[in-house]
């Protein structure tokens, strides 16, 4: 245990995600020894980020306006959504090159063990969007693993009915994995393998 | 294969031990708690990636360190392998082939292939039908690593659908949680139905290999009968055939069916009901389960039967034909003379065997190999 705002510092670094106590503190004494101005910045970025980057109103994407970048980009095939479970998400795709359409982020995926079911993620707000019949095709890009592959089928089930055309990612994704960690090739080659899910299987 | 060398550091009891292994017997001897079942465990768990003594990592860490470093060098068909395992408690392990990182500890799965023999296994014959399964689904991993997967899904799974069945219990089935229950039924069915069809398989090519290993530890104890009762027999009756052989595609129309009509039982009682989670290997001898009947005697005889027969359907199968290493931990003390001699002779003509005694003289004549002395935290080879 440290003296005060230390051991505050090394306690909030502590909480991040991937950070463990070795990490927060090996952060902490660094963040210590580093210039004023350096630490300053990135303070002032961390409230930035809090005030003034929003979630997209359409698809969830962050954004730095109501509606984010790739939603207002009037060259981006409206008929066609990529479902995708993270912001994160939406980079490793774009960075595939191999999709022109549109996303929808739906902020997790269902896993009971976290208390997330359907109502927790942006399920309502994607069956708005495809009320009016523009999208004719629906693209499950849910992570590789058992959530993502649950969330997946929910989705496929309760689309299938509206006649859109649902298709998941092909295999050749690390199964088990996270969509961010797959390079851009495999990636992209799931892309362009997409296949058609049967809205009763 | 043979192990040409195993390297541990802050692995249980060492805090860095050194041990050079030749083919053939190798007999590390040693006082008892100086350490010889912590060095036959890290074997262990690069062989199967979980310890026959515990369910989680941190008793193999060394008490006071981080981390515990597992190196091993393995020689299969005159290939040497070499494998690192790096065990955190808590989080996830890593792994090296060859000084490569692989992107899950799971694929060095099968790289090293151990048959261990230990006290212990008293309990697959004695023990809950939990020491049986896992019995079993080390076989099927064994046989296919590939199934290392399949059954670490069937958890999650499982513990997925457990979350979800308890919070949907005291909302009284609302609604809008079945369609999500729905899902799951979807994936136990697959994987569970995936999991039984490679159980039933290894349990047929298993079933004439324990036989033998049984008639020739106990020439004139009966004969032991392996069976598999599930959770689907009501079901399928098919299953409880000895050789029952089903498609997996109508294994999982059935668990599927199972699964829905004991629904409203599962939501009311906020757990798992069906699944190969529940089954067991029925081990029987003239009719009687072993479990609650059998003698001392025969439950050892049982317990060694399964192992020798594992140890004979894994070099069977092989395609090369190359053998697992044999441990035998601490065991020759416990046997009487005949099914010493049995083991003796299997292990003699094992490519190698690794065996623990408190004493040499513990260690029939035919072992008589390699020797290694344990004591005071250092290993050192007396012959
Ligand atoms: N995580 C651990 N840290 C330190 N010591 C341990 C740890 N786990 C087990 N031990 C010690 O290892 C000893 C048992 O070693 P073991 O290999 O079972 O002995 P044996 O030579 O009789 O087979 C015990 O003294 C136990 O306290
Ligand atoms: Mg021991
Ligand atoms: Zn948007």
């Amino acid at each position: 245990m440290y003296e005060g705002a230390v051991q505050d510092l090394i306690d909030e670094l502590g909480r991040l995600p991937g950070v463990g106590p070795k990490s927060a503190q090996r952060i902490a004494f660094h963040l210590l020894a580093a210039e004023s101005a350096d630490v300053e910045r990135l303070a002032s970025t961390l409230v930035r980020v809090k005030n003034e980057v929003k979630f997209c109103s359409v698809c969830g994407n962050v954004a730095q306006a109501d509606v984010c970048r790739i939603c207002s980009d009037a060259r981006r095939d409206p008929s066609v959504i990529c479902v995708v479970e993270e912001p994160k998400d939406v980079v490793a795709v774009e960075r595939t090159r191999e999709f022109r359409g549109r996303y929808h982020v739906l902020g997790g995926a269902i896993s009971p063990i976290d208390g997330v079911g359907p109502d927790d993620l942006r399920i309502r707000e994607l069956l708005a969007r495809l009320r009016d019949g523009t999208v004719t095709e629906l693209i499950l890009a849910t992570d590789p693993n058992l959530e993502g592959e649950a969330t997946a089928t929910y989705l496929a089930r309760l689309v299938g009915p509206l006649g859109i055309a649902v298709t998941r990612l092909a295999s050749g994704l690390p199964v088990g994995g996270d969509l961010e960690y797959a390079d851009e090739v495999t990636l992209g080659r799931a892309f362009s393998g997409r296949r058609r899910i049967d809205a009763m299987s | 294969m043979y192990v040409r060398a195993l390297d541990v550091t802050d692995f249980r009891s060492w805090s860095a031990a050194e041990l050079p292994l030749v083919p053939g017997p190798c007999v590390l001897v040693g006082a008892n708690g100086q350490g010889k079942t912590n060095l036959v465990e890290a074997l262990g768990y690069v062989a199967t990636l979980s310890s026959h003594r515990v369910a989680t990592d941190a008793p193999l860490i060394r008490a006071g360190a981080e981390r515990a470093v597992v190196r091993c060098a393995v020689v299969s068909e005159d290939r040497e392998l070499r494998i690192e395992l790096e065990i955190t408690a808590g989080r996830s392990n890593r792994a090296r082939l060859n000084g490569a990182p692989v992107p899950r500890p799971r694929e060095i799965l099968g790289a090293l292939r151990v048959v261990q023999f230990a006290p212990e296994d008293l309990a697959i014959v004695r023990g809950d039908p939990g020491e049986r399964r896992r019995f079993l689904d080390e076989l099927v991993v064994a046989r296919s690593p590939r199934m290392a997967g399949v059954r670490s899904d069937l958890d999650r799974i499982l513990r997925q659908r457990a979350a979800l069945l308890k919070s949907a219990g005291p909302a009284r089935r609302n609604a809008g949680s079945l369609p999500t229950l729905d899902v799951w039924d979807a994936q136990l069915a697959a994987t569970g139905a995936a999991l039984t069809v490679a159980r039933l398989a290894a349990l047929r090519t298993l079933r004439p290999h324990a036989g033998a290993a049984y008639a020739a530890l106990a020439p004139t104890g009966g004969e032991l009968a392996l069976g598999y009762s599930s959770s689907l027999s009501a079901a399928l009756p098919e299953l409880a055939a000895p050789d029952a052989d089903p498609d997996e595609a109508a294994l999982e129309s059935a668990l599927l069916a199972e699964l829905g009509r004991v629904r409203t039982q599962e939501l009311d009682r906020g757990v798992n009901l069906v699944g190969p989670q529940r089954d067991d290997l029925e081990l029987s001898l003239r009719g009687l389960p072993l479990r609650g009947y059998a003698s001392h005697g025969e439950g050892w005889s049982a317990a060694l039967a399964l192992r020798l027969a594992t140890f004979e359907l894994l070099r069977d199968e092989h395609p090369s034909g190359s053998d697992p290493v044999l441990v035998l931990d601490d065991v020759f003390a416990e046997l009487d003379s005949a099914r010493r001699d049995h083991l003796a002779l299997v292990a003699s003509k094992a490519e190698q065997a690794v065996v623990t005694a408190a004493v040499a003289a513990d260690v029939p004549e035919q072992l008589q190999g390699a020797q290694y002395e344990i004591a005071g935290g250092t290993v050192r080879r007396v012959r």
